[in-house]
């Protein structure tokens, strides 16, 4: 079932094309990056699926409504984590997570949104003395806190220390894992790989490539670079038939020190997929 | 798909009225510079200056007392909305809750509660400081409470809606405090707030001030709290509850109008 689905998206600020005709579809379930550079018209289209921006042309559905003209019963079937928020500052974390609540007819229980966030030792502390990634954990409990069906998240983990993103990726795991869509934008390619189900490159407006994080580019494809060491040193060969080639060198059941091989990063297929798009 | 009720409005809108109150008081600069402000004022300035008024009994410290009534509860109107909805544009609250099932009319609902709550605050201190430091006398005549009740409430709901527009002027939170707190001190002055009574001003002076709700609202809470033989120390020489009624009346619509042709939910273009 599809989840979202995109036809011929368009959207004009006074200088920019931000959106110049994009066609997706995300299916229920699925866990869906959107990759790009800063301007490439990720929030943009992020903005108009969660109906905090009005687009120029195309069709946009969103669980089935036009997230142009839904109501509130969509909403409540939507999470929606945005960029940069400091409200509540002298609310506590849970008195914020309660209040948030009411606003749902069907609520997760604050208390088991509190701790599923990590956030369980912060509970009674006011939101101002929040650090950043305890502040963006927040954010997430009141996305979830409404028990969404399908979650937007925009550019979660800005500003993360590693441990801190390490924690984020298993709570998105988790959710994924209760069967939520979810949504998210970012720069960090290896976020969008341990995360993501599929993603779609956008540059310039446009969707420039899309599919599994391990297939985007045609990644699979292509050649794989082979490293090892033997006497004299390290050894690299670059083929497009590692396995035949590993065979040939252990074919005396030797152990090969050092042994690798690499594909393409998703970094480097992204790179050039944005290049080309410059 | 099962389609569960959403919570009411109403609700929704009580539960934002007890979280608005909530960070009003805990937000110190908010609840010393919008709330402890013009009870503050009073007592220093009420305290260090006063004399009778001829043969009336009245010593200028209450008449100051009386219109500090009107000028406070435009501070918990006016002024605190001009920034807790600028500041609620800027912070990301309006953004987010845009983002949440929660209809527009309970943020507002939650608004008028917090407005409500601070303003009834408001005039209990000022009375309490008035009564307590300048032998002010509360009226027991039941057409004077009439008269408060509904001076009260139009000065509310005129200035509450002046400050929602005076939010979606401002830029920044920061601004919006400057936008609101220039024209709010500056009529004070020229409304005959301070500086009583208001006859002393130059007529031109109040004749700019009388366009604006703050001169009003003090005349018709000192027709509440001063005897009638105070009358004669007005522009008019009465009460002129009739044209205050009419005045903030108008305010009230004025303000509805440009509310809702300003109002915006996020500072960024659409």
């Amino acid at each position: 079932m599809t989840a979202i689905r995109i036809r011929g998206l368009r959207k004009a600020y006074p200088k920019i094309q931000a959106v110049a005709g994009i066609d997706l579809d995300i299916e229920r379930g699925e866990v869906f990056a959107l990759l790009g550079p800063n301007g490439a018209g990720k929030t943009t289209t992020v903005e108009i699926l969660e109906g905090h921006r009005k687009r120029d042309d195309g069709t946009v559905s969103v669980l089935g409504e036009d997230p142009g003209s839904a109501g509130r019963a969509w909403r409540a079937r939507i999470g929606m984590v945005l960029q940069t928020a400091t409200d509540a500052a002298e609310l506590s974390v849970r008195e914020t997570v309660r209040h948030f609540a009411r606003y749902y007819p069907r609520p997760r229980q604050p208390e088991e949104v509190i701790e599923l966030c990590g956030l369980r030792e912060k509970a009674g502390a006011r939101v101002k003395g929040l650090s950043g990634g305890q502040r963006r954990r927040l954010d997430v409990a009141l996305g979830i806190i409404g028990t969404p069906e399908l979650l937007f998240l925009d550019e979660p983990t800005t500003g993360f220390d590693p441990e801190a993103r390490r924690q984020f990726w298993s709570l998105i795991q988790k959710l994924a894992a209760d069967g939520t869509t979810i949504v998210l934008t970012t720069h960090y390619l290896e976020e969008a790989e341990a995360l993501a189900d599929r993603v779609a490159v956008i540059a310039k407006g446009a969707v420039v490539a899309q599919g599994a994080p391990g297939e985007l580019g045609g990644r699979s494809q292509r050649e794989a670079v082979v490293r090892w060491f033997d006497r004299n040193g390290e050894q690299s060969v670059r083929t497009p038939t590692p396995t035949k080639l590993i065979g040939e060198l252990s074919s005396g059941g030797g152990e090969l020190a050092g042994l690798t091989v690499t594909r393409p990063s998703l970094e480097d297929v992204y790179l050039d997929l944005v290049g080309e798009a410059r | 798909m099962t389609t569960l009720a959403l919570p009411s409005p109403l609700a929704i809108g009580l539960a934002r009225g007890l979280t608005e109150l909530k960070l009003f008081f805990r937000n110190k600069e908010q609840a010393i510079f919008t709330f402890a402000f013009p009870a503050g004022i009073l007592a220093v300035i009420g305290s260090v200056f006063s004399q009778p008024y001829g043969d009336t009994g009245v010593e200028s410290n209450q008449v100051l007392a009386a219109s500090m009534v009107g000028a406070g509860i435009i501070a918990t109107s006016f002024v605190n909305l001009s920034v807790s909805v600028a500041l609620d544009r800027e912070d990301g609250t309006l953004s987010r809750l845009r983002g949440t099932p929660m209809p527009a009319i309970s943020y507002f609902i939650g608004k008028i509660i917090l407005v409500l709550v601070a303003s009834v605050a408001e005039t209990v201190l000022i009375l309490a400081v008035g009564v307590g430091m300048y032998d002010l006398d509360l009226p027991t005549a039941p057409g004077k409470w009439l008269t408060f009740a509904w001076v009260f409430v139009l000065s509310v709901v005129s200035c509450s809606l002046i400050g929602i527009f005076t939010a979606s002027l401002a830029k920044s939170a920061s601004s919006a405090s400057a936008v609101a707190n220039l024209p709010y001190v500056g009529l004070q002055f020229i409304s005959g707030v301070y500086m009583n009574p208001i006859t002393w001003l130059p007529t031109g002076m109040v004749t700019v001030a009388s366009f604006f709700p703050i001169k009003w609202s003090a005349q018709g809470f000192r027709s509440v709290f001063l005897p009638d033989s105070m009358m004669k120390y007005e522009m008019a020489g009465t009460w002129e509850l009739g044209k205050t009624s009419l005045v903030l009346g108008a305010w009230c619509v004025v303000g509805l109008v440009l509310c809702l042709m300003t109002f915006r939910w996020s500072n960024t273009r659409r």
